[in-house]
């Protein structure tokens, strides 16, 4: 089977600082990849070369077969590369249903009438659990509330690949149960590629994972060779979660 | 919010539209004319409020735009002999035209440096009007004479010096344009606009092309000044060079500031009351300026978000 993202030698240097260093990575379709690293690892700046948010110093990327590395991150977003941002960034000042709007017309492309963006609208709203807070302005909603809105936003755009950085931060338990459960479900119909620091959530969702070191892919395997892996143990899971 | 009730806001465009069609069978003839003008006008202020309150674009050069479209036409009756509709077509056309093409530049930039950029611009179309005084009459401008302000639509004519017809077409203009920006502004683009507004990049995020909805609203914008200029050359007769001063680039921002940023209505009362502020209180000093400044600093005090962009933040949510 033929991978749906690919990085070849992907790197982008922050002044001397090489936040993202000579990564080679293959995502297959309709899996679950976690990425995992402590702060400062290139996680963040690795997906957002990924979806075009930042422009990469070298290396090249390739999605669904085809070379994607000088494309805007707007013409991605169209292929079907979805990212959600770690720090949420929902508009304030529209209410959630505008929020969730503005996707859900993009990917509609016969016609846009007003029926079939409240429909599309209101199916993202119900998926994540904030229909009822439809009409609040998106910055007066907790912030839990907000990075649900965030993935309400991501599912909107009808992804293939649903880049989610950080998605938990800030969540109480029981949403997390909810978000695990919502995840499964994306999974159905997208690749998921899920930036996390909760290892219960990483264990419980991921196929496979990759994890993250300075800038390389320090180890990548399924969840008990993760788990085993003894380099990870000291760089990352040994220290952070003792 | 925006798909609950759209019976409301069509309710109320349509209700300011039917009281300014009544005002001008009870209106005595000097406001009456100032009416007429203040429509015309508020059409500029429109097409400046699509760009600067939805969009979030400040430009300080859309004298150049309204000028476009009031030589465009002006020039077009006095030296090509068009006709009204050929030369309002001709107006709208130079600044569409003229608009895609700034935009296309100046949306390389933004924020101060996009207010710099549209100054220049502007300065530069006003130093090239008084540079080609042959054709344009310079600085002393010129008068569109009345024989050619007819406007012949089948076997009727017209006469745009005629009161009543000037009043009734300005409003004709003015109407359509506010029913064009509330559908803007309602439409999915319009949500666009906002959103780009709001946070560009998140925008860009979500799959759209911002420079080109951005352009988009530049070439929109610039022909509704242009339609406001070539209007105010076939209305009132004169084409001249102050309109094309940076005053006139200032001036809509100010009556959508007053009136109320990215409200639909706002453009229309902030420009009623500059004028007749201006107006009273010249009426009781030569000192009017003065009186016009307090009147701005007050209502910049109270009303941070324009008259109408408070009375929907407190009271009326519903207002597009
Ligand atoms: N725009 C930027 N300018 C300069 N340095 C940056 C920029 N973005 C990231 N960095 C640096 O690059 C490195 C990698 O950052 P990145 O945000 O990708 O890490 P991360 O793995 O996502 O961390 P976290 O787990 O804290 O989110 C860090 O040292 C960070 O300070
Ligand atoms: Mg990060």
């Amino acid at each position: 089977m033929m991978p749906l993202l690919t990085t070849k030698g992907l790197s982008r240097s922050f002044g001397g600082l090489r936040a993202v260093d000579g990564v080679d990575f293959a995502l297959m379709p309709g899996e679950i990849r976690a990425i995992i690293g402590p702060n400062g690892a290139g996680k963040t700046t690795f997906v957002s070369l990924v979806s075009g948010r930042i422009e990469p110093s070298s290396g090249m990327i390739v999605f669904d077969g085809a070379d994607i590395t000088s494309l805007p991150a707007y013409a991605r977003v169209r292929l079907g590369i979805a990212y959600t941002f770690q720090i949420t960034s929902v508009f304030a000042n529209l209410s959630a249903y505008d929020n969730v709007a503005l996707p859900v017309q993009r990917t509609l492309t016969d016609g846009r009438s007003k029926g079939a963006v409240h429909t599309g609208v209101m199916a993202a709203l119900e998926r994540t659990g904030l229909a009822d807070r439809a009409q609040m302005p998106a910055g007066q909603l907790s912030y839990g509330h907000q990075r649900l809105l965030e993935v309400a936003m991501g599912l909107a755009l009808k992804p293939r690949l649903l880049i989610l950085d950080e998605p938990t931060q800030g969540l109480a338990d029981s949403e997390i149960d909810n978000f695990i459960e919502l995840v499964r479900e994306i999974a159905d119909s997208a690749t998921v590629l899920l930036i996390e620091h909760n290892m219960p959530v990483v264990m419980q969702l991921a196929d496979r994972i990759t994890v993250f070191n300075a800038g390389r892919i320090l180890a990548e395997g399924t969840p008990e060779q993760i788990r085993a892996n003894a380099a990870v143990q000291d760089a990352y899971l040994g220290t952070t979660h003792g | 919010m925006k798909d609950a009730s759209p019976a409301k806001p069509y309710a109320l465009h349509l209700g300011v539209i039917a009281l300014l069609f009544g005002l001008s069978f009870v209106l005595p003839e000097y406001h009456h004319g100032l009416l007429a003008r203040i429509m015309v006008l508020a059409v500029f202020a429109m097409g400046y409020n699509l760009l600067f309150g939805y969009v979030g674009l400040l430009s300080l050069g859309h004298a150049m735009f309204f000028s476009a479209g009031l030589y465009g036409a002006g020039l077009a009756v006095i030296h090509l002999g068009w006709s009204v509709p050929a030369a309002f077509a001709a107006g709208l056309a130079c600044g569409a035209l003229l608009a895609l093409v700034i935009g296309l530049l100046a949306l390389r930039t933004s924020g101060v440096a996009f207010m710099i950029v549209t100054m220049m611009f502007a300065q530069v179309f006003y130093l090239l009007i008084l540079y080609f005084a042959a054709w344009t009459g310079g600085d002393q401008g010129l008068v569109v004479p009345q024989p050619m302000r007819v406007l012949v639509l089948g076997s009727t004519s017209f006469d745009l010096t005629n009161a009543t017809v000037r009043y009734m077409s300005a409003l004709a203009l003015f109407s359509i344009v506010l029913l064009i920006s509330l559908a803007i502004v309602r439409s999915g683009y319009g949500r666009v606009l906002v959103a780009i507004r709001e946070n560009e990049e998140r925008t860009k995020m979500l799959g759209f092309d911002t420079f080109s909805s951005k352009l988009a609203a530049v070439v929109i914008s610039g022909s509704i000044c242009a339609a406001s200029g070539a209007a105010y050359a076939l209305l009132f007769g004169y084409v001249g060079s102050s309109f094309a001063s940076v005053q006139y680039s200032i001036l809509p921002l100010l009556w959508v500031l007053l009136g109320g940023a990215a409200t639909t209505l706002g453009p229309l009362i902030g420009t009623l009351f500059m004028y007749y502020v201006i107006d009273i209180a010249s009426g009781y000093t030569s000192a009017y300026l003065l009186i016009v400044g307090i009147a701005l600093i007050l209502l910049v005090l109270f009303f941070p978000r324009g008259i109408l962009g408070s009375i929907r933040q407190r009271w009326l949510g519903w207002l597009p």
